[in-house]
This record gives structure tokens, C-alpha cells and sequence, in this order.
């Protein structure tokens, strides 16, 4: 336990890259998921068909195997083609593959909560002459969030459980520092515990975050009886 | 697409055994894992709180936390206590492959708990009525009208569980462990190419596809009753 305090900084720092991981990869994935989204509905078949191709491959991958090929890959490409001037940093390579994950996923969610938005709204609003960017923005986007919440709490937090995975490609989150201190002080046990219940306590702490920004998106909407 | 070519031809024995570890993996983790779920989502529905409340735990414990952490707890963290090093829950967690497979079979049992869970809540009162009016006892209740009829009504689900179970395999090659994903990393780290993870992939997605189709077959068999 006394060992515990000893790194208590270390893996306070640990927890603090895993966060910035999980939120830099929330926003990249959330656009990938809107981008992909548009594309399933897009008026252009080979459009479509790429973007259903991409995220049923993406889905049918493990999370591990594609952070592997994103992060060695991804590093092989920049060193041959441009000349080896760039290094991708374990940092990008795990944004990359997280955000990528994620937005595979999220494409789903979100074309099925802009599908659920009645047609009959869009008609209502094209007719009083609003602009194709003020129906995304004030029409579509407020009440397709509104369904997807739910869904997007999930898909959060696995995200926040899958930012653990970088730890073995050599970017210093929580658990790789909780390993690196248990090398040290012969106690993983404790030190491995202790991420185990850093991880709770962030999941738990997410859930009155997206509770509110629930209730947020349904005032207006009459409570279920 | 030649390197890819000549790799397959090099070391497809390599990448069968890894295939077949991560296979085994799954079956059984699936099997057991199913078969630890259904007492647990019975026990977390249950009304007494002493009953409930040591499958709630279970439950948010293994659901909350990244089953890295939770195979590294097993395989590492167990290790240091020298009364697990002496017992017989050494034979399960002193070596990678049963270790890898309990850590498996515990989450997913844990995931499949919630979703029958879900099952048991969906079970029509009336059902329960009628099996109470013909003088069933509440064990008998419970195993021959709730369980089934929870695990028919969250098929769906279950089925879904056990497609993202074989992406979780991979996670066991980080102890080491070498399944489809181990042979891809020790492969690509021989030659320096990512060529082996792609063609791993690429084995993943064939598998994938397999079995939701093998799933979706399992659910129409299981709740044929309904169809009309």
C-alpha cells in the first residue's frame, strides 16, 4: 500500500494521458462517424457501398490487431514514401486506431438516429425557407442527438476501456505506468487493482455526465408515462 | 499483393495454429461463459438483496473495468501472492493459455449476464401466472418457463456478444499467448512489414461474417415457436 503512494504521481499523470487518449479519439471518431453517416446516405452508390465496406471491416477487426497495423503501418508508410523525415508518435497511432473504431460504430448510430428524425419535419422546414445548413443545424442534428445518446454513452465508454490497449505499443497511460511500478515493486497485484478501480470510478463517473446531457436533450419532450 | 502472396504460402501453418489456439478460445470461453451467465443473471434478478447483490458486483466489476487490465490482473497481479503460487488455482493461472481463457470466460459471462438479464425482465407476466396456476414451485417457474423463454427473448443479443468474443480473443496474445494475432505480431515482426496483421485481419472479418450468419441461424432455431 505504501508503494501504492510512492507512484501515486505516476499514475496520476498515467490517468491523465489515458483521458486526454480517450477525448482526443471522442472528437476525431465523432466527426469520422458523421462523415460516415452522410456517406451511407449519400445519393452516390459507390459512396455508400465504400462507406458500408469500411466500417463493417473496421467492425470485424479486433481493436488490438488494428491499433497493431495503424500504429506499425502507419509509420511504415510515412518512412517509405516520405522519406522517413515524419515519425508517427504512439500517441497519433492510438488516436488514429481508436478514432477509427469509434467512428465505425458511431456512422451506424448516427445514420440510424438522422433516419428516425420524421421526414415530414425536413418538408415542414424546407418550406419556411430554411437553408439546407439550418436544417442540419437546428432541425436534424438537435433531435438525432437526442436518440443517440444512449447508444453514444456505450460507445464511449468502451472507448475509455479500449484507450488501455496503447499501453502495449509503448505510450505511457495508466496501466503502462502501473506496470512499470509493479516491475519495480513486486506488488502488480496492487498496482494493477488500483487501475482496475481508476477505470470504475471514470466509467461511473460518465454516467450523470450523459444522464444530463439526456434529461438536457429532452426538455421538450414529454416524460414517459 | 505478391508479398502477401508468398507470405500465405511461407506461413499458413503458423497462421492455421494461430487460428485454431484463437478458435478454441472462443468455443470454450463462449460455452462457459454462457453457462456462468444464466445463474448469474437469475441470482442479480432476484428479489432477496443478499442473492443480488454478489452478481451485481460481479457484474459491474468485470463490465467496468478493460479486460487488458483484467487478464493482466489474473496473469500478473495473482502471481505475487505466494498462497495462490501454492494453491490449485495455480494450474488455472500460472499458464498463459487457461489464464487468457478464464479472463475471457469471466467477462463475457459478466456482458451475457446483463443482456439475459434483460431476457428475465422481458418475460411476459401472464407466463409466469400461468405456470404459477399449474401448481408449478417457483424453482420450477424459474427453470423451465423464465430461463428459457429469457434466453430465446435475448438471443439476438447473446449472438452479438459472441461475435465482438472473438475480437476480444486477440487480447491474449499480450500474454503471451500465440493465437491468430500472436502469430501476426511475431510474423510482421520478422519481416518488418504489417503485411501478416492485414492478412490476420483478413482472417478475422472471414470469421466474423461466418459466424454472425451461424448466430442468426441459432436464433431463428431457438425462438422457431414464434414464427409463423
Amino acid at each position: 500500500m505504501a508503494a501504492l503512494l510512492d507512484y501515486s504521481a505516476q499514475l496520476l499523470e498515467g490517468a491523465g494521458l489515458t483521458l486526454e487518449l480517450a477525448f482526443t479519439s471522442l472528437c476525431f471518431g465523432l466527426l469520422l462517424g458523421l462523415a460516415g453517416a452522410a456517406a451511407k446516405m449519400s445519393a452516390l452508390p459507390w459512396l455508400r457501398q465504400a462507406a458500408y465496406l469500411v466500417s463493417n471491416v473496421l467492425r470485424g477487426i479486433p481493436e488490438f490487431l488494428i491499433l497493431l497495423i495503424c500504429y506499425f503501418g502507419l509509420s511504415n508508410l510515412i518512412n517509405t514514401h516520405f522519406a522517413g523525415t515524419l515519425s508517427l508518435s504512439p500517441f497519433a497511432g492510438g488516436v488514429v486506431a481508436l478514432a477509427l473504431v469509434f467512428g465505425a460504430y458511431a456512422s451506424e448510430v448516427f445514420r440510424g438516429a438522422f433516419l428516425a428524425v420524421p421526414r415530414g419535419q425536413l418538408e415542414a422546414a424546407r418550406s419556411y425557407g430554411l437553408s439546407r445548413w439550418q436544417i442540419f443545424w437546428c432541425v436534424q442534428l438537435p433531435q438525432a442527438w437526442r436518440i443517440c445518446l444512449p447508444s453514444l454513452n456505450n460507445m464511449w465508454q468502451n472507448l475509455l476501456k479500449d484507450t488501455s490497449l496503447v499501453s502495449i505499443v509503448g505510450l505511457e497511460d495508466m496501466l503502462r505506468k502501473a506496470s512499470i511500478a509493479a516491475q519495480f515493486t513486486k506488488q502488480p497485484f496492487v498496482f494493477y487493482a488500483a487501475v482496475a478501480v481508476v477505470y470504475l470510478l471514470l466509467l461511473a463517473v460518465s454516467n450523470p455526465a450523459f444522464a444530463y446531457f439526456e434529461k438536457r436533450a429532452n426538455r421538450g419532450y414529454a416524460s414517459p408515462a | 499483393m505478391d508479398q502477401l502472396v508468398s507470405l500465405l504460402s511461407q506461413s499458413w501453418p503458423a497462421l492455421l495454429d494461430g487460428l485454431w489456439i484463437s478458435l478454441q478460445l472462443l468455443l470454450l470461453s463462449c460455452v462457459l461463459g454462457f453457462a456462468l451467465a444464466v445463474p448469474l443473471a437469475v441470482a442479480r434478478s432476484s428479489p432477496r438483496r443478499w442473492i443480488a447483490l454478489p452478481s451485481r458486483l460481479f457484474m459491474s466489476a468485470f463490465r467496468g473495468t478493460p479486460l487488458l487490465v483484467q487478464i493482466f490482473i489474473l496473469y500478473y497481479g495473482l502471481a505475487q501472492f505466494e498462497w495462490v503460487r501454492d494453491s490449485a488455482l495455480w494450474l488455472l493461472v500460472g499458464d498463459a493459455f487457461p489464464c487468457a481463457l478464464l479472463a475471457l470466460t469471466l467477462n463475457l459471462a459478466a456482458y451475457m449476464a446483463e443482456d439475459i438479464r434483460g431476457g428475465i425482465l422481458g418475460v411476459p407476466a401472464g407466463e409466469k401466472e400461468a405456470a404459477t396456476a399449474f401448481g408449478m414451485s417457483r424453482l420450477m417457474v424459474t427453470w423451465y418457463i423464465v430461463v428459457p423463454r429469457a434466453i430465446g427473448i435475448s438471443a439476438p443479443t447473446l449472438g452479438n456478444e459472441i461475435v465482438l468474443q472473438l475480437k476480444s480473443t486477440a487480447l491474449a496474445s499480450t500474454i503471451t499467448v500465440l493465437d491468430l494475432t500472436g502469430v501476426a505480431r511475431r510474423l510482421s515482426i520478422e519481416s518488418y512489414t504489417t503485411d501478416a496483421l492485414l492478412l490476420a485481419g483478413l482472417l478475422y472479418i472471414v470469421i466474423a461474417a461466418v459466424l454472425s450468419l451461424l448466430t442468426r441461424y441459432g436464433e431463428a432455431c431457438l425462438n422457431r415457436h414464434q414464427l409463423r
